[in-house]
């Protein structure tokens, strides 16, 4: 076994560490460290060091989430190393290409970071301490079988022989991989599923981190971009001599048919010289577009006769028409932005032979075929250095445009690196937006106030329609379903009715579409599960019973949500806090391929003012990797998806109005709830935790705002809409 | 035109446009790239640093406008080796997600802990206006209140095994 060795990647940490300079050339290669001494893998996704240090693989891209940490438990466990002598390294695409996929997947979108790697980095780990085991073995001449391995140290217990992962780590890369690896039953674990601190906290702490935006090369460039505000508008021209003697201006450059930028020697020289640029525009089609008139297309598309069919049994049409009595409701989600911290941006370099780009992405695959086809140069001939990302939520992982325009800039000065940083005004008007959907939803019930039939008819935006195409099958995008899907693995409906119809009539405006963190999860629960507390108002019933009547056939979708009403305490009354009466609503699904719900606690005063006490949320992934750090996914959610309640986009003349926090609020300090989570793996299976609970946040905390006023919100943002008591 | 401040104890000299804003001379001119751009607009906080002891959104003040003498501290200057009682907090309960606002929020915690060293949820809610879109919010608070304790990060029950074998 040969491959990369570790200390062309220490010398990229220890630069990029150091904040201002970065190798251009990192040969792919073996090579010497220090002492002269060479330190081959073991298999793809272990080094050890002589000193016992050990260096694991990641291949997915860390951006908060804790996939770093989560994935060395994973490898660190079956390898049964030491933790404490863990690191970690990320192998490039390049690299990966090169070694024909040997790390797997790049991407990391969809919660899929642990899930869809565990069974592959776990073998890796085992495997490597199959090796060290044996190589000890060899030596002493005695059975593998009879040795034992504890926090790197290898033993034999009949001759009391130790020896370390250290020591034997040369002899064991010599050996061939076993065949046959057998991974640990999961009630032996000692890292894996333990509330270990992560391994990347202290470079957080002390401003060292370097992001994207921070990288500094010698003679790098700085570059701001505009794109036309309008999509699908085209640049006509610019009047660069106005600005090109301002200082620092090096060079305005026009990117694709509808794009300008400035290169500077800084960025604040380049941006402001932008804002100084006489910029002509043809906004072309799209120019009166505008969201009131997209909200009337989607709603023509509620009633329209032909839609695509996600989810159907029985005749749901003719249980509703034949029913005792029906109620309906329209509600609605807007585009979002993701609004990462860290605005898009990329280092790229370009010269006639090679083109190397430095860029925080989720998918470093995707952004090198994004490379390779901005510079006209083969893959082979291409790189992409993936750095610590200030946030991705789905932004930086599918479509790479930012990637693209920073090789289109790099490509017209040769041999030059240069530095593409969007402001955080482009951030938000060349997003990839959570798409825009209506949902009208219609129940007929008998004289008992049982549901007969359901209805939910979706209209609107599909994020594949925008992102991949070629995944549209027959008209039908099978995304738009999430959560309510007829089965599966992965996005479950957690209820049975006697006849359901779940269509939905593609409708797709202008703005270009993302996958925004928790993507068709989000409103499809809001929809469901506001909807469900509808019909348990309308017919008297309890909430909770009303939804536990039809979870007979979904245990484990009943089990977070018994969960968090124990917790909670659903059925005796909230007490008062502060004065303020205290109302409780639940909501539940699976995204993602695990089980959530919540219960939310919140007090509507006089005035309206809405305040968010508690959440108790509940999460059945199946296997948790690491408690601690699920927790922090659960809160974030919150956070996350409770951001639509202060804001949304909007369009007007064919652009999105709101570019800054300033007109796109947030959730902050004052709003955050408190959040209670109960992290219950039943085993078995293993589901993703980045994403799913924000589809509960919204809908958990719509029906306590029913609860606490009498009032259905069935659209979002909460802003503007009076919460007084029906 | 080369100008002077004075930042984390020691002079510096850089040359910039007197209309530059400060947090563009600390990362373009200076290199200290720990304090960071997300809004421009002094809304987001993740450029947060201290003139004199006072929280200041670097990214609309104008470098023109800062004495050479007076104190400017960023993340960078808080501590040697991470040591600052804000940090450690920081570090007992693993508060950083992605961790590019949390510089800013650090500084801001600095400013207010400094302030009120004991603040109440109101007032930590009155001075944290950082925003952090992985919603690390409720560990920010709970870091708080361990250094407002006395650094005790137990008392955040977060059961935190550090591989020092320290337990948050």
């Amino acid at each position: 076994m040969s491959g990369p060795a570790v200390t062309r990647r220490q010398f990229l940490a220890s630069s990029a560490a150091g904040g201002l300079s970065l190798a251009f050339h990192l040969p792919f290669a073996r090579e010497a460290i220090a002492h002269g001494e060479t330190i081959p893998e073991l298999n793809a996704w272990v080094v050890v060091r002589p000193d016992d240090t050990v260096v694991v693989r990641i291949a997915r891209s860390e951006m908060g989430q804790g996939t770093l940490t989560g994935l060395a438990q994973m490898v660190a466990e079956e390898l049964g190393c030491d933790w404490a002598k863990v690191t970690t390294e990320q192998p490039t695409p390049g690299e990966n290409l090169a070694r024909k996929r040997v790390w797997g997947n790049f991407s990391t979108g969809g919660s899929r970071g642990i899930r869809e790697s565990q069974d592959y980095v776990r073998k890796g780990g085992a495997a490597a301490r199959m090796m060290l085991v044996e190589a000890a073995a060899i030596e002493w001449g005695v059975p593998a079988a009879q040795c034992s391995v504890s926090k790197g140290v290898i033993r034999h217990a009949a001759s009391g022989r130790t020896t370390s992962y250290g020591r034997v780590a040369a002899a064991a890369a010599r050996l061939s991989p076993p065949t046959e690896v057998v991974l640990k039953d999961p009630r032996d674990w000692q890292i894996l599923g333990k509330r270990l601190a992560r391994l990347d906290t202290v470079e957080k702490v002390n401003g060292k981190q370097i992001y994207g935006a921070d990288l500094s090369m010698p003679g790098m460039l700085n570059a701001a971009i505009r794109k036309c505000p309008v999509f699908g508008g085209k640049l006509l021209g610019f009047e660069a001599s106005v600005i090109e003697s301002r200082p620092g201006v090096r060079k305005v450059v026009r990117v694709h048919d509808d794009t300008v930028a400035v290169v500077a020697e800084t960025w604040w020289q380049a941006r402001t010289a932008l804002d100084a640029l006489p910029i002509r525009w043809d906004f072309g089609p799209h120019l009166s577009a505008s969201s009131e008139a997209f909200s009337k297309v989607l709603r023509a598309g509620l009633d329209a006769s032909e839609a695509a069919i996600g989810n159907r049994n029985g005749d749901a049409l003719a249980a509703i028409r034949e029913s005792a009595r029906s109620i309906e409701a329209v509600y609605a989600y807007p585009h979002q932005n993701h609004a990462c911290m860290e605005p898009m941006n990329a280092v790229a370099r370009f010269t006639a032979d090679r083109c190397e780009v430095w860029t925080p992405t989720q998918n470093g695959e995707a952004a090198l075929a994004a490379v390779s086809e901005a510079s006209g140069l083969p893959a082979a001939r291409c790189e992409v250095y993936k750095i610590n990302l200030g946030g991705g939520f789905g932004r930086r992982g599918a479509v790479h445009d930012w990637v693209r325009q920073a090789v289109a800039i790099a490509r017209e000065m040769p041999g030059t690196p240069v530095k593409l940083l969007w402001s955080r005004e482009e951030d938000m008007l060349q997003g990839r937006f959570h798409p825009v959907t209506q949902c009208r939803l219609t129940a007929g019930l008998d004289a008992s106030g049982n549901i007969t039939g359901l209805h939910m008819r979706i209209s609107g935006q599909s994020i594949l329609a925008g992102v991949f195409p070629q995944n549209i099958r027959d008209g039908r995008d099978p995304v738009v379903f999430q959560g309510l899907n007829d089965g599966g693995a992965e996005a479950m409906i957690g209820y049975s009715f006697p006849n359901l119809l779940i269509d939905h009539a593609m409708r797709n405006p202008h703005v270009p579409p993302g996958f925004w963190r928790g993507v068709n999860l989000n409103q499809n629960a809001i929809y469901l599960e506001c909807f469900m507390d509808e019909i348990a108002a309308a017919t008297g019933q309890d909430p909770l019973e009303l939804r536990r009547k039809l979870m007979g056939a979904h245990p484990k979708h009943l089990a977070v949500l018994n969960a968090v009403a124990e917790r909670a305490g659903w059925g005796s009354p909230a007490p008062a806090i502060n004065g303020h009466k205290v109302f409780r609503g639940l909501a539940q699904t699976h995204g993602f391929g695990s089980y959530v719900a919540a219960c939310a606690e919140v007090s509507v005063s006089a005035e309206g003012q809405l305040l968010m006490h508690r959440i108790v949320a509940a999460t059945d992934c199946g296997h948790a990797v690491n408690p601690q750090q699920i927790e922090a996914q659960i809160e974030g959610s919150f956070a996350y998806g409770l951001s639509a309640f202060f804001g949304q986009c909007t369009v007007k003349d064919g652009r999105i109005e709101q570019s800054n926090f300033d007109t796109y609020p947030v959730v902050r300090m004052p709003h955050m709830p408190r959040v209670e989570c109960i992290v219950m793996p039943s085993g078995g299976f293993w589901g993703g935790v980045g994403e799913p609970t924000i589809a509960v946040a919204a809908p958990a905390v719509l029906n306590a705002i029913f609860a606490a006023t009498g009032q259905r919100i069935r659209q979002l943002p909460l802003i503007g809409q009076s919460l007084r008591r029906a | 035109m080369k100008s002077r401040l004075n930042i984390n104890g020691l002079d510096r000299e850089f040359e910039a446009d007197p209309t530059t804003p400060l947090l563009w001379v600390l990362r373009e001119q200076l290199g200290l790239t720990g304090t960071k751009y997300g809004c421009g607009v002094a809304i987001c906080g993740a450029c947060t640093v201290h003139i004199n002891g006072v929280p200041v959104r670097s990214c609309v003040r104008a470098v023109s406008s800062v004495a050479a003498d007076e104190k400017i501290l960023t993340i960078e200057g808080l501590s040697r080796d991470a040591s600052h009682p804000v940090q450690k907090a920081w570090i007992a309960l693993d508060v950083p997600q992605c961790g590019y606002c949390q510089s800013g929020m650090i500084m801001a915690a600095v400013a207010l802990l400094r302030e009120k060293p004991k603040p109440s949820d109101r007032d930590i809610d009155e001075a944290m206006t950082n925003i952090c879109r992985c919603g690390t919010y409720n560990r920010v608070r709970a870091a708080i209140k361990v250094v407002a304790e006395g650094g005790d990060a137990r008392t955040a029950g977060l059961s935190i095994q550090h591989s020092d074998g320290s337990i948050a």
